[in-house]
């Protein structure tokens, strides 16, 4: 919960200091060349559009498919965390302690070298993009994590609740999706969308895989504008201010979904 | 349960003998045995930390015990092989904290294990829950969430949710303890007009004049034996053991 903690408070005049830092840098640079900084913000609002539809939507693609998946396997791998089968249950702690503790980098280009770049199904080659191989690689942290949510989700419903269905002869599943489930499914909510704002935010990790999402295209851009050195604040500032403008709201609903479903005992 | 016990109702319902169950190091049963034939009330009193309440839940198989037998209706509690599901469709439980399902109404939370454990068809069962509502006295709350009741209003739906089943004994665990002196009354109430339609009830319980009332039998145990026992009469004004005398003498 710390990110989105951090992030919904922050003052709003956030966006405000990452602009005026944006503007403020020229008067540093002291600009002696042609290439003045109101040139370099010309540049950056004619790439602005390229930017947000080419670039910073598939930040918000790549985030919405790993969260799809690692959500799908976490809920899985974390089940399997509470199984009463020792090796399945040792496993699943393994797997998930292995990925939640990895550098996120570094499992990415695990997965980029370790996935063929395409695969033969009944004869089809299916090409497998590395944008696809991000997903695979972002998932996985996040598979973990949300593995952490739902074990500790589980095991926050006090043990008097699986006692009681037992006694009323519910078997172990049915107590887990009649019961105790449904009881604790609001409180993973939070905790699973701060993820979500954390995982957005690691999506330009994707551009070291040469992946063309919004900083790839951002560094692109400014090729393409001659690799003005002025030009590197606006456009790395814009970033910056796309992400905010895209986590705040996130940050503030988790924070009050936070309250609302706090634990009443 | 299986179909080849030869129980019948003049045998014992509940029956243990010589049970002996540890935590560990820690020996909290020490051999007990005890008799409950069908429709009878029995109560279980005792100083804290003696292990009455551990008893009960052996009955059910909350517990498991690493000596002895307890058979209930003839079926073997302490076997490997035990189908603890069929066991617990026939003997209901009752806690101390109640343990409603906080996301269910009254009403549901009665109707949910006859509708998905036994699959019985949810029209019945609801005509069958509304009348369990009136039998305990909560007409208007069916619709109320745990939350929104009393303490002695959701221990009443939890003795309701126990019956829904239809059970044949009923083990209540020291189901006032965690009371308002005023709300005691109305549980015990309700505990009492079951032992006398004839449930086999028993009860770990420090409620001493509801003992005396209700119980057929009284069962007083200390450091996991029992002590002493005997019908109320008996047992309240003639106890033999010292003991028992000293418990008595402070409790009432």
């Amino acid at each position: 919960m710390m990110v989105s903690r951090w992030i919904a408070g922050l003052p709003w005049w956030t966006p405000v200091a990452i602009l005026a830092l944006i503007f403020a840098w020229p008067l540093t640079a002291a600009a002696q060349g042609k290439f003045t900084y109101t040139d370099a913000m010309g540049e950056l609002f004619r790439w602005m559009p390229f930017l947000l539809t080419k670039g910073f939507l598939f930040n918000v693609i790549i985030s919405f498919f790993a969260m799809g998946i690692g959500t799908m396997a976490g809920a899985c791998l974390g089940l399997a965390q509470i199984s009463q089968n020792p090796a399945t249950r040792n496993l699943a702690k393994f797997a998930t302690q292995a990925f939640r503790n990895s550098p996120w980098l570094v499992l990415l280009y695990i997965v980029l070298l370790a996935l063929p770049f395409e695969i033969v199904i009944f004869g089809i080659i299916v090409p497998v993009p590395d944008w696809m191989k991000a997903v695979i690689g972002l998932a996985l942290p996040i598979m973990a994590n949300v593995s952490e949510v739902v074990r500790g989700a589980v095991q926050s419903v006090p043990t008097a609740q699986w006692e009681a269905s037992e006694a009323l002869a519910f078997s172990r599943m049915q107590t887990l999706w009649q019961i105790i489930l449904p009881q604790c499914f609001k409180r993973m909510i939070p905790p699973w969308m701060n993820w979500y704002a954390i995982l957005t935010m690691a999506t330009p990790l994707c551009s070291l895989l040469g992946v063309e999402e919004l900083i790839t295209l951002s560094r692109q851009a400014m090729e393409g504008s001659d690799n003005h050195p002025e030009l590197l604040v606006p456009f790395y500032g814009f970033a910056m201010l796309i992400f905010f403008a895209y986590c705040y709201p996130i940050a503030r609903w988790t924070i009050s979904l936070e309250r609302k479903y706090a634990v009443k005992l | 349960m299986n179909a080849e016990t030869n129980w019948t109702p003049d045998q014992p319902m509940v029956s243990a003998t010589d049970v002996h169950k540890s935590f560990g190091e820690l020996e909290v049963l020490k051999g007990v045995s005890m008799d409950v034939m069908k429709g009878e009330c029995v109560c279980i009193i005792g100083p804290s930390g003696s292990g009455k309440s551990t008893f009960i839940r052996c009955i059910n198989a909350l517990n498991d015990i690493q000596q002895g037998s307890i058979t209930v209706e003839g079926q073997e509690v302490n076997d490997p092989n035990l189908n603890k599901l069929e066991l617990r469709k026939k003997v209901g439980m009752v806690f101390q904290q109640y343990n409603l399902f906080p996301h269910k109404t009254a009403l549901e939370n009665i109707m949910m294990a006859p509708v998905k454990v036994l699959k019985q068809d949810p029209k019945e069962v609801e005509d069958r829950a509304r009348e369990l509502i009136k039998k305990v006295r909560l007409e208007g709350k069916e619709d109320n969430y745990p939350g929104e009741l009393s303490g002695g209003q959701q221990q009443r739906v939890a003795i309701a949710r126990s019956l829904a089943m239809r059970p044949d004994v009923m083990l209540f665990d020291e189901v006032t303890a965690a009371l308002d002196p005023e709300t005691v009354k109305e549980v015990l109430v309700t505990i009492q007009q079951l032992a006398e339609e004839g449930m086999t009830c028993i009860l770990v319980t420090h409620e001493m004049g509801f003992a005396r009332e209700v119980a057929n039998h009284i069962y007083f145990t200390d450091r996991g034996i029992i002590v002493e026992h005997g019908p109320p009469d008996t047992f309240f004004d003639d106890a033999k053991d010292p003991r028992t005398k000293e418990f008595l003498s402070q409790i009432l």
